[in-house]
């Protein structure tokens, strides 16, 4: 094939070991001199087979597998579990036990969204907001280890509630990291949103338009971003957010810049929901009734969540037994990385690292 | 008049000093976080879910293990293997306890589901050995913690 310098086409391999790749990503780029042709995304090299794993496990016995799928964001995979559980056996949590999950929920969204901030700034050449963010994220971790006894793969919820009670000073220590952060993320936002190496490498660049995000099946902080405001927290509330006062932030180019400012704008509400929650903690008991032995009635379920990274669904069928008879996952940095096509062509090689890196892949979720 | 203020601030480089500012504020000796590991312990949550351990009665010595196989069942990777055998009155005592830790992933099922809190996963979190076998840990391991690795010259 010919291109338009009259030169053969160059096929580019990038990963599995590429430092920007997230992880183990493999794309293979078609490069016309220095403009992206095309790219193919070689996924799978992650493949631990949960979803076949589940078929093996009773319901409880999954719960732990689910939080090493998105690994970044392990309380919002285990909610989202939990959530399609108790759809089957038709129960609910209690109310003490969903306000925790908002908290706990909203504060990993944080901590997923602050290390995506410090490793897209890597990619771009910043390299100091790394730092900053890891020791705002830091926090986050001591919080989930006083309380369940694990930094990153917490292992959180139960199916019907919670497992732990909150431990004493557990409201204190919310409220003093609402008090502490919200001045942190300006800081990041002084930091980078002015700068003019920043901004050159990021506007315009990856365009997305809301009609090709439908098409593709992104969602989250990436189509909000192209300007649709979708959040499956307000159009479809479970957890009771829809008791809670909060925006969707919305961009409207599309671009790479736009998905950063919407997730810095998200960590801010995220901020405010926790405030709203652990103002009214109720007392009561914190998990539902008859949740010893798991077997729910033979049926189907599919509940999404609002993950950092997008809509989050867990499609589970029962057979009446105590393991489930099939469990799919809706991972959104699967779904999302399909855009990185679409993205990537007519851009520079060195855009492709800053577009993979405003997907924010975990390639945990991808290949599961 | 806007677009020369605009015009100014990019040529004085405004908009990289004030980063520079931030990072330049952030090199005060209170802002360091660097653990200093091996020599400060870190002070890891009370809940903590790291090695296990196999209580033992304060005053009698006594494991306090029933032997009811629960642990075993509740967990997901299978790792737990209980020995017992019967005594005179039909009853359950332990004989071995087989705790694969190179197959555990800590997500304390095990602990939730013992109901004489026998099984407990602890606040020890140095769990490395030079071997394979020394990943699985015995009765004995398991009721007086891990035993001091012996060097010979």
């Amino acid at each position: 094939m010919t291109t338009a310098f009259e030169s053969s086409e160059l096929v580019l391999n990038m990963g599995p070991q590429h430092p920007s790749t997230h992880g183990v990503l493999r794309v293979i780029l078609k490069l016309d001199g220095e403009r992206v042709t095309g790219t193919e995304c070689v996924i799978g090299y992650l493949h631990r087979g949960v979803e076949k794993i589940a078929e093996n496990r009773t319901y409880a016995m999954f719960a732990p597998y689910v939080d090493r799928m998105d690994y970044v964001s392990a309380v919002s995979n285990g909610l989202g579990y939990c959530l399609a559980v108790e759809a089957l056996l038709g129960v609910t949590a209690p109310e003490r036990a969903q306000v925790a999950r908002v908290i706990l929920t909203e504060l990993n969204r944080i901590a997923s969204h602050l290390l995506w901030l410090g490793t897209h700034a890597l990619d771009i050449g910043a390299i100091t907001p790394l730092f900053y963010t890891m020791r705002e994220r830091e926090e986050i971790l001591k919080i989930f280890e006083n309380y369940c006894g694990a930094r990153l793969t917490t292992h959180a919820f139960r199916i019907g509630g919670l497992q732990y009670q909150l431990y004493a000073g557990f409201e204190e220590e919310i409220r003093a990291f609402c008090a502490m952060f919200p001045p942190k993320i300006d800081e990041y936002d002084r930091l980078l949103t002015g700068n003019r190496i920043w901004r050159d490498r990021l506007e315009g660049i990856g365009l997305l338009t809301v009609e090709e995000c439908k098409q593709l099946g992104v969602t989250g902080p990436m189509l909000r971003a192209s300007g649709l405001a979708w959040d499956v927290r307000r159009a479809m509330p479970y957890s009771g957010y829809q008791n809670y006062e909060f925006e969707i932030p919305t961009g409207t180019r599309g671009d790479t810049l736009d998905r950063y400012l919407v997730r810095i704008e998200e960590m801010r509400q995220s901020v405010r929901i926790i405030e709203q929650a652990v103002a009214r903690i109720p007392e009561g008991p914190i998990v539902a009734r008859g949740m010893k032995v798991i077997k729910p009635p033979v049926g189907e379920a599919y509940v999404p969540i609002e993950a950092p990274k997008g809509e989050l669904g867990y499609f589970i069928v029962s057979d009446g037994t105590i393991n489930p008879y099939r469990v799919r996952v809706r991972p959104p940095s699967f779904l999302n990385l399909q855009a990185l096509d679409q993205m990537a062509r007519g851009a520079l090689v060195a855009d492709v690292v800053a577009i993979i890196g405003s997907i924010d892949c975990v390639m945990g979720e991808v290949d599961r | 008049m806007k677009t020369v203020i605009e015009f100014l601030k990019k040529a004085l480089l405004l908009d990289l000093l004030e980063g520079l500012w931030i990072t330049f504020r952030h090199q005060h000796p209170k802002n360091i976080y660097t653990e200093q590991y091996p020599i400060t312990r870190p002070a890891v949550a009370e809940r903590y879910r790291g090695a296990p351990r196999l209580n033992i009665h304060p005053v009698t010595n006594e494991t306090l293990c029933i032997a009811c196989d629960l642990c075993k069942i509740a967990c997901p990777e299978n790792l737990i293997v209980v020995g017992f055998v019967r005594d005179e009155k039909k009853r359950k005592q332990l004989t071995t306890f087989t705790y694969d830790l190179s197959r555990c992933m800590f997500c304390g099922l095990c602990e939730d589901a013992c109901p004489v809190d026998a099984l407990e996963l602890t606040q020890d979190f140095e769990l490395a050995s030079y071997t394979r076998g020394g990943q699985i840990w015995d009765r004995q391991m398991l009721e007086e913690g891990p035993r001091p690795t012996e060097y010979r010259q």
